[in-house]
């Protein structure tokens, strides 16, 4: 495997993550112990301990649009199985809201969308609203039909609410999203 | 017993049947679950992948609630529960984050509330020996592959939960009602459903792994408590079966739904008919539960 490494000055994108994550990266000897049980990695072009490596070789923004980022499940696997305690999923979810920060590219599923969607719907209801961050998901990303056969039953039992959730104290719920770094409007 | 339930936002859409039967369940106990007033989102996975402090937050605005009412949470979504337990862990352990809480939610928070999950209420707080004696109905040697899935156990140091590699708190429901838990390796496996709307063919190669070992393994059906691991194995069975090219036919039950059969409760209370497998065979197995089965 060959890594490239784009070199960049200012504060490295190193040193920013474990900020945001207080995870120490020396800490990793690279075992791959966390590769190894990663779900995802088979469908990934750089499973979790590739990530931790080219952090420590001085990677830069490019890094941000590895699939992972936004293919990771946070299944919290690798977090539990790791000889050093390392943080991953703390890893990657600093690695997301940079990503989110400079509107770095997402791979393919569109994972920022879904978040919006979801978060959207909080935001408004103060709890999520399934079928509004579904048919909002389907329409920016071009997937309608996927899916649909799946609505009728679902309706007809009950798994899918038509009307928007009530009953939530929205005001505290406001106040969290307006006080939001990521939600004070850099993105749509 | 009384607790400070929060039913989570899938209580009312695709988990209703979880919210249902265990709120049956737990009647029948006599477990005091009262709900929240005013509850509201937990973030989900959207919001610690967007912004940490709104993850910390949104859970902690609902734990406030718990404190007001000088109660512990009880949740029934192992999401809701790895998201609060989450939270409380990082509010506890850095003075920041306990800040920037504050500051988003309005009112201090020390992540002091306990948050327990409805399993372990039940194992802990009413006991299993008690609760054996209640059961009107034994599984009757049906075997149930137990799935645990991500949220419940992981991170171990977090969560508290059982053993993060191999639990058995639901093994252990299982035995008691008397079906047969059957030894199989994809107890703490992921279900892919994080990826469920935005790569669903890596989803569903992920939930097929799973659904496919636990017919291997022989199980009659899958007994689960988080809707996420419900919904990726149920409700995508038949995606399962067009991706594996198999016919399945593995129902997927919440632990609170087998609890209630085995209590007596009539089944539309328990939401069963919201399955999409349908709990055809499970049902057929049921037996009396005799006096003296241990
Ligand atoms: S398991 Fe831990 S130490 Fe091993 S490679 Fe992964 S992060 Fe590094
Ligand atoms: S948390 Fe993410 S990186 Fe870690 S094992 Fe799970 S999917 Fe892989």
């Amino acid at each position: 495997m060959t890594i490239k490494i784009k070199k960049q000055s200012g504060k490295s994108l190193r040193q920013t993550v474990e900020e945001m994550s207080g995870v120490d990266m020396s800490l990793c000897y690279q075992c791959k112990k966390c590769a190894s049980g990663c779900p995802v990695t088979k469908y990934t072009q750089s499973p979790p301990s590739e990530i931790i490596r080219r952090l420590h070789l001085g990677a830069g923004d490019e890094l941000l649009e590895s699939d992972l980022v936004w293919m990771c499940l946070s299944c919290e696997t690798c977090y539990g199985r790791c000889p050093m305690d390392i943080n991953i999923p703390a890893v990657i979810d600093a690695l997301r809201s940079l990503a989110l920060e400079k509107g770095s590219k997402s791979p393919r599923g569109d994972m920022p969308l879904f978040n919006r969607k979801f978060l959207e719907a909080v935001k408004a209801y103060g709890r999520s609203y399934d079928l509004s961050m579904i048919m909002g998901y389907k329409l920016g990303s071009g997937s309608l039909m996927q899916d649909v056969e799946k609505f009728p039953s679902m309706l007809a039992k009950g798994k899918m609410a038509v009307l928007p959730p009530s009953g939530a104290e929205k005001k505290v719920v406001k106040r969290i999203f307006d006080r939001s770094k990521q939600a004070k409007g850099k993105k749509k | 017993m009384r607790y400070a339930y929060y039913p989570g936002c899938s209580a009312h859409s695709t988990a209703r049947d979880m919210h249902e039967s265990a709120d049956a369940v737990a009647r029948l106990l006599g477990i005091d679950l009262v709900e929240m007033k005013g509850w509201s989102c937990c973030g989900a996975t959207s919001a610690h992948q967007t912004d940490r402090v709104m993850a910390a937050s949104l859970p902690a605005a609902n734990l406030l609630l718990a404190k007001e009412m000088g109660l512990d949470t009880v949740v029934t979504c192992a999401a809701c529960y790895s998201r609060m337990k989450t939270a409380n862990h990082e509010i506890t352990s850095s003075a920041d984050m306990r800040a920037a809480v504050a500051d988003a939610v309005g009112q201090p928070y020390d992540g002091s509330v306990k948050v327990r999950h409805f399993v372990e209420i039940l194992l802990e707080d009413f006991g299993i020996d008690k609760l054996r004696k209640r059961f009107k109905k034994s599984l009757n040697g049906l075997k149930v592959a137990s799935y645990y899935g991500c949220l419940l156990v992981r991170p171990g140091n977090v969560t508290h939960f059982d053993d993060p590699e191999n639990p058995t708190s639901l093994d252990r429901l299982v035995t008691a009602m008397g079906g047969e838990s059957i030894d199989w390796p994809h107890k703490v496996e992921c279900c892919g459903g994080g990826l469920n709307l935005t790569r669903t063919d890596v989803a569903v190669k992920l939930s097929s792994s799973i659904v496919e070992m636990a017919a291997a393994s022989g199980a009659d059906c899958i007994a689960v408590a988080c809707p996420m691991c419900q919904a990726s194995l149920d409700l995508r069975q038949k995606d399962i079966d067009a991706a594996t090219g198999k016919k399945h036919h593995m129902p997927v039950l919440y632990i609170t739904q087998l609890l209630g059969l085995c209590l007596g409760i009539p089944e539309k209370e328990l939401g069963l008919s919201r399955l999409m497998v349908s709990p055809a065979g499970v049902l057929k197995a049921l037996q009396p539960a005799s006096s003296h089965q241990v």
